[in-house]
């Protein structure tokens, strides 16, 4: 589903991501790990089409098509959501208005008829009550004085009304106590599914207890340098990032 | 070509012809009142460029203009069809409308009123009974500081009259509009409003200026409000002026004790605006919430020049002004609050920001407190800047199209001033008002907040 070659990305001067290469074909889910500065973030980012970040070398195929050709909100449309670490706050934007408008704006690319109000409603309704979100919630500003456990839901929640095919979660899991971190995990879980592809970008492994990943892969100073099952991630909770780096073989070897 | 005539002389000159043709049973204060104006207005003129409270209003194109204050008559009649879209939709509302600054009696109407409301035009009111005028007209809004408003002292003919007593409440809103219509020479109105609300009476009034997109003329207006103590006064003024006209407003407020005023300001139209809002607290425990959106664009100026005056102690005011300046259009804040030294426990806040959607657009914000108590809570706060590129690259990556995300953006900065509007009709107006201005096209079609 998702193909990343050789992936090159600067940001600014300095360039981050030093020639990424990532396979996810339908159905799973790949989790990236990695230290602070890896690279994580920028990665989820660049996937959904900041400009600010700039690819120098590589590519990326979505669905046999050239992602990094198109507008994020093109990619929006096409199936590809990025949850975000830190959510935009937007007051003044309800978070029912805009949640219909992306839900219109995707179904006019694909010739469809813009939602009717009453099925929103029940659809809305349906996801609010699998992340246990109240009523109010849909007329208060978009992310408007949401604390960190409420942003992550809404990123979810976002996520099950639109029902992208590639879904990025960028540390979905940070800033959430238990409880949260259950219904947020529930919530992905429940979006599952054979045609369904996502990538889980996490710092600690918390989240992959409750999301298993079929693939778990370790991301230092821009490179992947270690693949592997879920007991790769158990390996780095319980031992930290320092023997992968010790024990990684230098990256021109690695894509070799 | 016609040798250009200087704009004050021809002020001074054509006062002298409108004075002879007065009605020689005006009542002689008000005669005198004139006299004193004209007078002043000599004395001063026009400001200067560099005049401190002109230096950002380059006035040269609208002194450029002949306007004459006669030749008020419309060339084309106004019907009442024409005025539909200056409503409010399902709001009701007592309607007085005035042509060219003139009264209209037919595009007007008063629904019921409760015993002992006034409503009426201020020639009528002239005519009719002066006495009720005269301890007001002309008293909160002097014409020693302001060229315009001396201008508007000495050639006031009409505006409307509102007068509620003790104790009344009036619960439909009171519209009033001014529109420019065709005029055979370049035309300027000086509409005078006068809005008396008595001891714990409740009102609210709508005041809209519009005209056509084509002409050039010049709305002077000066609205005087006295609140009685405990009064409440609601008050919109809503400027749709047309692209190439020009409007100097300015409205002052006297609030008694324990009365509550909610001014708004929407500022849409026009080619050079300028909206004065001059408050002052005369008892204890005075609310004020001063509220103003300007939205311009191409051209266009827009001014707020607001001043609260706390002379008396306890008093709260709240202000929230914003611009949203597009192409190289430009705008001032100056916001003056003065908290005398016998207002103890003052509350005031300030606060003006600005969304700049082009390179090219300017703004001058200049918030300002002068205090002399020392027991008060005050503060202020501008910004000047542009749309959050984090927040358009958030809604891009839901599939919102960047221009809607722009638009959404750009509606949201509007609406925490929309939404302090307590009539329902009124907001939904004003969010057509806004959508419809919104620099990429009406992409957003339905209320965005919740």
């Amino acid at each position: 589903m998702i193909e990343i070659q050789d992936l090159h990305v600067t940001v600014g001067e300095k360039e981050i991501l030093k020639g990424i290469d990532l396979s996810i074909r339908p159905g799973e889910v790949h989790a990236i790990m990695g230290p602070n500065g890896s690279g994580k973030t920028t990665l989820a980012q660049v996937l959904a089409g900041r400009i600010a970040y700039v690819v120098t070398k590589g590519r990326v195929t979505y669905d046999g098509k050239d992602l990094l050709a198109m507008r994020p909100e093109d990619r929006a449309r096409e199936g590809v959501f990025l949850a975000f670490q830190y959510p935009v706050e937007i007051p003044g934007v309800s978070n029912a208005y805009f949640l219909k408008a992306a839900l219109n704006a995707i179904r006019k690319y694909h010739g469809q008829e813009e939602i009717d109000a009453i099925d929103f409603v029940s659809l809305v309704e349906e996801k609010a009550k699998l992340l246990a979100l109240d009523e109010s919630f849909m007329k208060r500003g978009l992310n408007e004085g949401f604390s960190g456990g409420e942003k992550k839901k809404n990123e979810v929640f976002q996520m099950a009304v639109l029902e992208p095919r590639f879904c990025v979660l960028d540390e979905t899991d940070s800033g959430l106590d238990i409880d949260a971190l259950r219904l947020v995990a529930k919530g992905i879980n429940a979006m599952r599914g054979p045609t369904r592809s996502m990538l889980v970008v996490t710092h600690y492994q918390r989240l992959l207890e409750y999301v298993a990943p079929d693939v778990v892969h370790v991301l230092v100073d821009g490179r992947i340098v270690k693949s592997g099952d879920a007991d790769l991630a158990r390996n780095l909770e319980k031992h930290g990032y320092g023997w992968i780096l010790e024990e990684a073989p230098r990256p021109e070897a690695a894509r070799a | 070509m016609a040798v250009p005539v200087d704009a004050k002389d021809a002020y001074l000159s054509e006062y002298a012809a409108f004075a002879k043709d007065l009605d020689p049973r005006e009542p002689a204060w008000l005669r005198t009142a004139r006299d004193a104006a004209i007078a002043r207005f000599k004395e001063t003129g026009f400001p200067p460029p560099k005049h401190e409270e002109w230096k950002y209003t380059n006035l040269g194109p609208l002194l450029r203009v002949p306007f004459r204050t006669s030749g008020a008559e419309a060339l084309d009649g106004v019907l009442a069809e024409h005025l539909e879209p200056l409503g409010f939709g399902v709001l009701k509302t007592s309607l007085l409308t005035f042509v060219n600054g003139r009264f209209a009696p037919r595009l007007s109407y008063v629904r019921y009123l409760p015993r002992r409301v006034r409503i009426m035009s201020l020639a009528e009111a002239i005519e009719d009974d002066p006495g009720a005028l005269e301890p007001h007209l002309g008293r909160y809004s002097p014409p020693d500081g302001n060229p315009f408003v001396a201008l508007n002292a000495a050639f006031m003919t009409d505006g409307a009259f509102i007068e509620v007593p003790s104790r009344t409440e009036v619960e439909e809103p009171i519209h009033l509009l001014f529109i420019h219509s065709r005029t055979e020479a370049p035309h300027v109105s000086h509409p005078r409003n006068l809005i008396v609300l008595g001891e714990a009476s409740r009102a609210s009034v709508i005041e809209t200026y519009a005209g056509g997109a084509s002409e050039e003329y010049l709305t002077n207006a000066v609205t005087e409000v006295s609140v009685g103590a405990a009064a409440s006064l609601d008050h919109y003024k809503m400027q749709r002026e047309g692209d190439r006209g020009y409007h100097m407003g300015t409205m002052a407020v006297r609030q008694a004790r324990d009365s509550q005023a909610a001014c708004h300001s929407f500022s849409f139209g026009g080619l050079l605006v300028r909206n004065v809002v001059h408050t002052l607290f005369q008892g204890e425990g005075g609310d004020l919430r001063l509220n103003g959106l300007s939205m311009t664009s191409g051209a266009q100026q827009a001014d707020n020049y607001t001043r609260i005056d706390h002379a008396t102690p306890s008093c709260t005011s709240i202000e929230l002004y914003k611009g949203i300046l597009n192409d190289r259009s430009r705008g001032v804040f100056n916001g003056n609050i003065f908290v005398r030294k016998e207002a103890q426990k003052t509350n005031a806040r300030q606060t003006n920001k600005n969304l700049l959607l082009s390179q090219e657009a300017w703004v001058d914000s200049t918030p300002g407190l002068e205090i002399l108590a020392d027991d008060v809570k005050c503060n202020h706060a501008s910004t000047i800047g542009q749309l959050d590129e984090n927040a358009v690259f958030y809604l891009r990556t839901r599939g919102i199209d960047e221009e809607a995300a722009k638009n959404l953006l750009t509606y949201a900065f509007a609406s925490d001033v929309v939404n302090q509007v307590r009539h329902a009709p009124i907001r939904i107006k004003l969010d057509q008002l806004v959508l419809a201005r919104l620099p990429r096209g009406a992409s957003l079609t339905e209320r965005v907040a919740g």
